[in-house]
């Protein structure tokens, strides 16, 4: 952070309460599925029990007869689909005539309440015609009939990347060892103990509000807009606080969706509240990876589900060790389950995982101390990878040796008997992707700013707070350029009608970019009020600082105004106050096609070591203990920073 | 189906409500008596969201019917506080990080105040076994069970803050 004045900070980097702390423990936070308002009725899904088959027939007599019920919503109310990236727009809010996976809704009901739309979806009656179920990606290759999507590179493959950075076949052939391996990384889900919910209501002025459990407002704001055929402007969207995400909110879906839909043509709030199971089904990270890495200097192979996950996979490879070429091919397949989304590093851990086992590997048969083995080949700080990923500040050395010297590797590794032993890897991700998911030129987040004679601050930005501390990072950002404390600053977030547009909460992007977005709003606010008081006081500018809640003189810190008093000079010169900031990553120096994948403006790094045990009778192990270090740069908040870290 | 009406002590006064019997107390406490502070995460009695006191002691009220809460005393997430004061776990639980989404938050809270007002000295294994059935997706658990510490500390030295 610069300023006018160096002075050590006072926020940043002290550990303290989070700014909506209170709100949590008191079970003030409110959440989407505790917003209730008058005449609200309810909505729930069918979803099909089957992996793959035609809708041949939907009655909604029946349901539509059920007593409560007001409206059974079809694919065909709303078929224009829709899809997080540009490229992907292959989903409809209610399947049209096609299920593709074992919970792909087909139709809703809205009802007084939630038993009766039950109801109702029980009384719904679906003629399927079941299609051949693709359950895994080698299936996936070898059933190209029939096909689960009409587009796509050739029948169930839906896209395939192949990158080479130097001659990395070359220095296979030209190698004096060659480790090849294959990974295998289990599917996962999210799992946040929220359930994903939505309101939605038309307001007053008849236009439409969605209230919702997203990570993504802006995203939904632009599905909204292009499934219902409404001019965005219309439609006003807010992101609750999330009752954690992990990227399992992180895309539009289909019940945000259909419930919108419900609320307008019904004139009534509706809301949606997925059960446990329904959030089992609805985005998964269901990777499974063969992962062949063909030398201890170059990529490989990769299986993974997601365009922008396939991707991903190759591209952060490179900025842990110096890999000189690098190689690597991607595929992405169809198969029968539920659709695949980002998950906690977005397709990195995985390859990861497999480089850093391979790694072991590489080491035990080498005799080679593996920590050493990491040591020796680390990325540079300051360098441009073979696959064009700027690395700024890199700091894996510190973190190795202090998880090295704090487990005390050295002396025990591999010294502590049979069944028991200890493990090194490392890692490193993104601070937010370097171009935004929709391609434009606009910064990827902005801070709106007002001020008044009362002395409070407001903070606005559509950033969403999912747990991670967001708010918090906001108020805190804004209070240590003004010289307030975090609870001076009121912070108003996540809402597409009241706040600048920030691309969401993914991606590790939230600290790094919102923070410089509001350091730039609030510098400018400080210059403003600075103006206005060094002309009351007759002293230049940067002679001024801001902090405990007063203007003063640097060398003279008597000689000063409290914040009101600041405010009220710099509202009576300047009139009423208001400033805005924005970020945008700096650009990326690949100029090839997939480079866009990849790039950050930073890089977080991290080491840790694991000491394991396993009992040879059944081959249960159990994780006796862990050091892990993190290169994060400046921690805003420690206590948040060990919450992220540890959890 | 018909209402039932339930009267019942909630977080020390006497309430009555109306409401469906095949109602859980969950699903009364949030839609019937607008206390929205108690969560869901499964309705299945397998993540802890829902917990709160019934007579002091830790149920999850996704499994308990509301017809069976005749006259018996409710402590919420809500309950919890004295007017604008916080309970010290509640203060202990915003300084140490131990909420961070704060969905899994008030029946931890709730569960974790049943185990200080029996054991007021818990070691941080009583912590962890009172603990072990909520569920924790973000924190990792050891800010809480710090928290959880810090709480029985400020509890026996008797001190409270906001
Ligand atoms: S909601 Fe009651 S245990 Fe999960
Ligand atoms: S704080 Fe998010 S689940 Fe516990």
């Amino acid at each position: 952070m610069s300023g006018p004045h160096k002075r050590p900070w006072n926020v940043i980097g002290k550990p303290s309460r989070r700014v909506d702390g209170r709100a949590k423990v008191r079970g003030e936070t409110k959440f989407a599925d505790d917003l209730y308002v008058p005449r609200m009725l309810w909505m729930k899904l069918l979803r099909s029990p089957h992996a793959h088959a035609r809708i041949k027939r939907i009655s909604k007599l029946e349901a539509e007869e059920v007593s409560g019920v007001k409206l059974v919503l079809t694919g065909e109310d709303m078929p224009i689909p829709f899809g997080i990236l540009p490229v992907s727009q292959d989903e409809h809010a209610l399947c049209l005539d096609r299920v593709r996976f074992v919970g792909d809704p087909l139709a809703a009901v809205v009802a007084t309440d939630e038993w009766a739309a039950e109801e109702g979806v029980n009384a719904l009656e679906v003629e399927y015609e079941p299609l051949t179920t693709i359950a895994s990606p080698e299936e996936a290759l070898a059933t190209p009939e029939p096909r689960i999507h009409e587009y796509g590179d050739e029948g169930n493959v839906h896209k395939k990347v192949a990158f080479e950075f130097g001659d990395a076949e070359g220095s296979l052939a030209s190698s004096e060892r060659v480790f090849e391996d294959f990974f295998y990384y289990a599917g996962n889900t999210h799992l946040p103990i929220e359930e994903h919910a939505t309101l939605a209501a038309v307001d007053p002025d008849g236009k439409l509000v969605v209230w919702s459990s997203t990570q993504t407002p802006h995203y939904l704001h632009r599905a909204l807009a292009k499934v219902l055929g409404i001019p965005a402007h219309l439609i006003r969207v807010v992101a609750t606080p999330n009752g954690g995400g992990f990227g399992g909110k992180s895309d539009p879906f289909n019940h945000e969706i259909a419930c919108a839909k419900a609320a307008l043509v019904l004139g009534r709030p509706v809301k949606i509240c997925l059960t446990r199971e329904e959030v089992f089904c609805v985005k998964k990270d269901g990777t499974i990876e063969g992962m062949t890495l063909e030398t201890l200097l170059d990529g490989g192979a990769y299986w993974s589900y997601g365009v922008a996950s396939t991707f991903y996979t190759g591209a952060l490879q490179t900025v842990t060790y110096h890999i000189p070429r690098y190689g690597f091919r991607g595929c992405r397949a169809f198969t029968n389950k539920p659709p695949c989304g980002p998950k906690r590093g977005h397709g990195t851990p995985q390859p990861r995982f497999a480089l850093e086992v391979q790694l072991d590997k590489i080491a035990c048969e080498l005799a080679i101390d593996p920590a050493e083995l990491r040591l020796k080949q680390l990325a540079p700080s300051n360098s441009v990878t073979a696959n064009w990923l700027r690395i700024g500040t890199m700091n894996l050395r510190q973190c190795i040796e202090k998880v090295v010297e704090g487990s005390s590797w050295k002396d025990r590794r591999a010294k502590l008997g049979p069944g028991r032993g200890l493990g090194l890897a490392c890692s490193s991700y993104l601070c937010g992707a370097g171009l935004p998911i929709y391609w434009n030129d606009m910064p990827q987040t902005g801070v709106q700013l007002r001020l008044d004679r009362s002395g409070e601050v407001t903070a606005f930005c559509g950033a969403t707070e999912i747990g991670q501390g967001s708010d918090h990072v906001l108020a805190a950002c804004v209070a240590e350029i003004l010289g307030l404390e975090p609870f001076d600053v009121r912070v108003v977030t996540g809402d597409t009608s009241l706040t600048p547009v920030d691309l969401g909460s993914y991606s590790s992007r939230v600290t790094l970019m919102m923070g410089n977005a509001a350091i730039q709003a609030a510098e400018r606010a400080r210059f403003l009020i600075a103006d206005a008081a060094s002309e009351k006081l007759g002293v230049p500018q940067d002679k001024l600082v801001f902090a405990g809640k007063r203007v003063f003189l640097a060398e003279n810190p008597e000689k000063g105004l409290d914040w009101v008093a600041a405010l009220v000079l710099a509202e009576a010169k300047h009139g009423t106050l208001g400033t805005v900031g924005s970020y945008k990553p700096p650009a990326s120096p690949g100029h090839y096609k997939g480079a866009g994948v990849g790039p950050s403006a930073a890089y977080s790094y991290s080491a840790a070591v694991v000491e394991v045990s396993v009992d040879p009778a059944n081959g249960w192990y159990r994780c006796e203990k862990i050091w892990i270090a993190h290169d994060i740069g400046v921690s805003i908040n420690p206590v948040l920073a060990r919450g992220q870290v540890e959890g | 189906m018909k209402n039932v009406h339930v009267a019942l002590t909630l977080n020390g006064e006497r309430v009555e409500v109306a409401f469906d019997p095949a109602k859980t107390l969950l699903e009364v406490l949030r839609e019937d008596l607008g206390l929205t502070g108690t969560k869901h995460g499964c309705e299945l009695g397998e993540c802890g969201a829902c917990a709160v006191l019934v007579d002091g002691v830790p149920v999850l009220s996704c499994l308990v019917l509301g017809v069976e809460c005749e006259d018996r005393e409710i402590t919420s997430v809500e309950g919890l506080a004295r007017g604008p004061e916080l309970h010290p776990l509640q203060t202990a639980f915003a300084d140490l990080g131990a909420a961070q989404c704060g969905y899994c938050t008030p029946g931890i809270l709730c569960t974790a105040k049943a185990l200080l007002d029996e054991k007021p000295q818990a070691s941080r294994g009583e912590i962890a076994e009172a603990l072990a059935g909520n569920i924790c997706r973000c924190t990792g658990y050891l800010q809480i069970f710090e928290a959880v510490e810090e709480a029985a500390k400020r509890l026996r030295e008797g001190s409270v803050r906001s």
